[in-house]
């Protein structure tokens, strides 16, 4: 049986590998590369009837007072999607009757310039909503931890020790979410038109930590199991045996979960790629994190390795044998 | 056996729920939107899948109401009224299943499915309420009243009434409701100058042009006055909308979103084939790797996306791209219940059980696990659903939505489902075999497991 447990040191060091350039790329100026949803702006996706330049329609912007916009050019034919700041809505004269908004007004001048459009697609944010969508996805986070800590504390309190389940499985989620928002940070710094993120991928972390406690959760409740069955072997043991043992159940539940994502980034179409592809990382790493982050921590805690992290000398960290 | 007709009466009901009208369209290649018959059962109707804007079109504009003129106490109401004068406005634009929601304190959403002409729609909804006091020119026309305040002439509008004040009463005449109102002291000269003018003549009462009431002037009247002869709804109604349309309460737009049509087609096509198509691979390799449990998982697992996608079409949950993909995700994830029990009954195969006490006992030993596991799950759905509702994410809301009902019938397709296929499977001599069962052991090790066979099928019916 491979002993998971006495090459802990290299997961820790594996992983420390994997979050660590994630990490200084979060807190680098410019981390997260978001979009409208966190920053305010609008994007618009324009089609025209006749093939246009894309350097022609930046210079209509310009022209227009959008010297800001990024014009991208699209999958469709004669497609553009453009990111501008938020445009102007139409405001009431004197008499209280409405003009043209910005939007109508660029709508004309393309169409008297380039010819005919459409616009298919059009996504404004105001600053005022991206604020407070920041503030609720760091409340939710917050909150889905606090919530599922207090579950697993009280699921695992005929354990000696219940509230190192929670707390363990906690790391790991945040383990997860840290190592999704990493590369999406460094994949943002290479493709900055490509990867933007929007309220959507706040979904994809909250699912990624829904998942990562999942998957944590069967490997301890085998540890959970074992602890009382294997009555006097070395909490080392237990965790190994309880890894062997959960080992094909939780690589064949991530596979079947990252085959429909592969086949939902394949066919799914453009609009949920960064989408799916946050969730096909943050799967992975959450099945990695619930056998070598979670479980490892949990053994190195009970032998006493993380005393250091608690200077005051209070807590007590004894080698805890399975009893 | 019972169970079993309990499951093939289910599947027939899902697949009468949620079967298209024309099938060929979900083939790869078919239409994009597939139409659909809609269940009606008398007074009970569905129509169709309901689809979110940015799979069928539309535009959603997110509406903030500044409500820093108006006291703590009165925002509510406020807020209900600007809410009705959306609904009114949006009904008279005539958008079908326009729908209108409030967000925390001061916010509403608006979705307009199918429109086209967005800034039209932005201008009817984004004005804020108003609220004109008319009387009649000789021909009988309404226009508007009007008094003389300190030397100007002054047309009278809601701004002029105190806010919160206007309520229903019961003062005048016993039993019936009367809407009392009350102006400022600007406002109580014009009216002063207004009701003198116009005794025993009819007061005309619009708001946003809509003549709500035009009650005959009874006596001269200045602070305040009743408006009397109406039903206690109609009373109530006015009165909110008399705060409402007195009360200052402007209304921006901060967010909009506008998906056409087509562009919600396609999306909704290309779901629907990575939503055929997981399936596929899922079955593929539960077939693959587990053989016989993997068939019978394999025919909850399609049960499973038919009792969803009835969940989805019953409720009815709006379903969003990221909805759809949710869904597509929990087809992957359904099946973890079955690899929990299956892995854990190769364990007990292992040991020496026979296939129906392994059956048995590998429930019972993976049911922790996968209770906890998806109480997990549920807590996070939970989670996401409440803050999509704060921050009036709908998309949000809609993939937690999903997901977590997706949870809950994977339960079912995983455990009762799956165990009465496999029990069905089992009643035929063939299938007692460790090989159909994933064993890598060689046959004579297991011959032990197998036999007796009879016991072990009397064992599963129990």
């Amino acid at each position: 049986m491979f002993d998971f447990v006495r090459n802990r040191r290299f997961f820790y060091l594996l992983s420390a590998v994997l979050l660590v350039p994630g990490v200084i790329s979060l807190v680098l100026p410019g981390g997260l590369n978001p979009g409208i949803d966190f920053t305010s702006g609008t994007i618009m996706t324009i089609q025209f009837e006749q093939p246009v330049d894309s350097n022609k329609l930046r210079d209509e912007f310009a022209q227009l007072g959008h010297s800001e916009a990024i014009v991208q050019q699209s999958s469709g034919e004669n497609t553009f999607i453009v990111r501008t700041r938020p445009l102007v809505q139409a405001e009431p004269d004197a008499n209280g009757v409405l003009g043209n908004s910005e939007r109508q007004q660029i709508e004309a001048t393309l169409t008297a310039d380039l010819g005919g459009l459409q616009i298919l697609g059009l996504d404004q944010v105001s600053p005022l909503i991206a604020e407070q969508i920041v503030r609720y996805a760091i409340l939710a986070v917050a909150a889905a931890s606090v919530c599922i800590l207090l579950y697993l504390w009280w699921a695992f309190n005929k354990v000696t020790h219940p509230l190192r389940y929670g707390t363990t499985a906690i790391v790991a989620l945040l383990h997860d979410s840290l190592i999704v928002l990493g590369i999406f940070s460094i994949l943002g710094r290479l493709f900055p038109a490509e990867i933007e993120l929007e309220s959507t991928f706040i979904v994809a972390v909250l699912t990624v930590i829904g998942f990562s406690v999942h998957d944590t959760i069967v490997v301890f409740d085998r540890i959970r199991e074992n602890f009382t069955r294997r009555a006097g072997e070395p909490f080392e043991d237990v965790v190994n045996h309880s890894l062997a043992q959960t080992l094909t159940r939780s690589l064949n539940t991530s596979l079947t979960v990252i085959l429909t994502l592969i086949v939902l980034m394949l066919f799914g179409g453009v609009t949920i790629r960064t989408f799916v592809l946050a969730l096909l990382v943050g799967i992975t790493t959450g099945t990695y994190s619930s056998i070598f982050v979670a479980s490892m921590l949990l053994v190195s805690w009970h032998i006493g390795e993380l005393k250091w992290l608690w200077p005051f000398g209070r807590m007590r960290l004894r080698p805890a044998r399975a009893t | 056996m019972k169970r079993l007709l309990f499951i093939l009466l289910l599947t027939v009901l899902a697949g009468f729920v949620v079967w298209p009208q024309k099938p060929g369209n979900y083939i790869p290649g078919g239409d994009a939107l597939p139409g659909n018959p809609g269940i009606h059962f008398g007074t009970f109707s569905r129509q169709g899948a309901k689809l979110g804007l940015d799979l069928q079109g539309g535009t959603q504009l997110t509406l903030q109401a500044d409500m820093s003129n108006v006291p703590a106490d009165q925002q509510s109401s406020a807020m209900q009224g600007v809410i009705n004068v959306i609904q009114r406005r949006v009904n008279a634009y005539g958008v079908a299943e326009a729908e209108i929601q409030t967000l925390g304190q001061d916010r509403v959403i608006v979705q307009l499915p199918g429109v086209k002409d967005i800034e039209e729609a932005k201008k009817l909804i984004g004005q804020t309420a108003k609220l004109e006091f008319m009387e009649q020119d000789p021909t009988g026309q309404w226009i508007p009243a009007t008094g003389q305040l300190n030397g100007q002439t002054i047309a009278l509008t809601g701004a002029y009434l105190v806010p919160g004040h206007q309520q229903v009463t019961f003062a005048s005449r016993a039993g019936l409701p009367d809407v009392a109102f009350e102006f400022n002291s600007d406002g109580a000269q014009i009216f002063g100058q207004i009701t003198q003018r116009l005794i025993q003549k009819p007061l005309g009462i619009f708001l946003d042009g809509q003549q709500i009431s035009a009650p005959t002037v009874q006596a001269v009247l200045t602070q305040s006055g009743v408006i009397t002869g109406l039903s206690l709804d109609a009373a109530r109604l006015l009165a909110l909308q008399l705060n409402a349309g007195a009360l200052p309460v402007p209304v921006s737009i901060q967010g909009e979103t506008t998906v056409d049509a087509t562009l919600g087609a396609d999306s909704v096509h290309k779901s629907i084939v990575a939503g055929e198509l997981a399936l596929v691979v899922v079955v593929a390799f539960m077939l693959l790797y587990y053989r016989l449990p993997g068939l019978a998982a394999s025919g909850a697992l399609i049960l499973y996306s038919l009792l969803a996608l009835s969940i989805f079409k019953l409720i009815p949950v709006t379903l969003t791209l990221a909805g759809i993909a949710g869904f597509i995700l929990s087809v992957g994830m359904a099946v973890d219940a079955n690899i929990l029990i299956f892995e854990r009954m190769k364990e007990e195969l292992r040991s020496g059980k026979t296939i129906a006490a392994a059956i048995r006992s590998g429930e019972d030993r993976a049911w922790p696990s996968i209770r906890d596991s998806n109480t997990s799950t549920l807590i996070t759905c939970g989670v996401l659903y409440f803050f999509g509702q704060q921050f009036g994410a709908t998309i949000i809301m809609g993939f937690a939505l999903v997901l977590a009902i997706g949870v809950m019938v994977s339960l079912f397709s995983a455990i009762v489902v799956t165990r009465a296929f496999l029990e069905v499977l089992l009643s035929q001599s063939w299938a007692h075999s460790a090989r159909l069962f994933g064993m890598e052991i060689a046959p004579n090790q297991i011959g032990g497991v197998v036999s007796p066979r009879r016991t072990a099928v009397a064992g599963t019916r129990g």
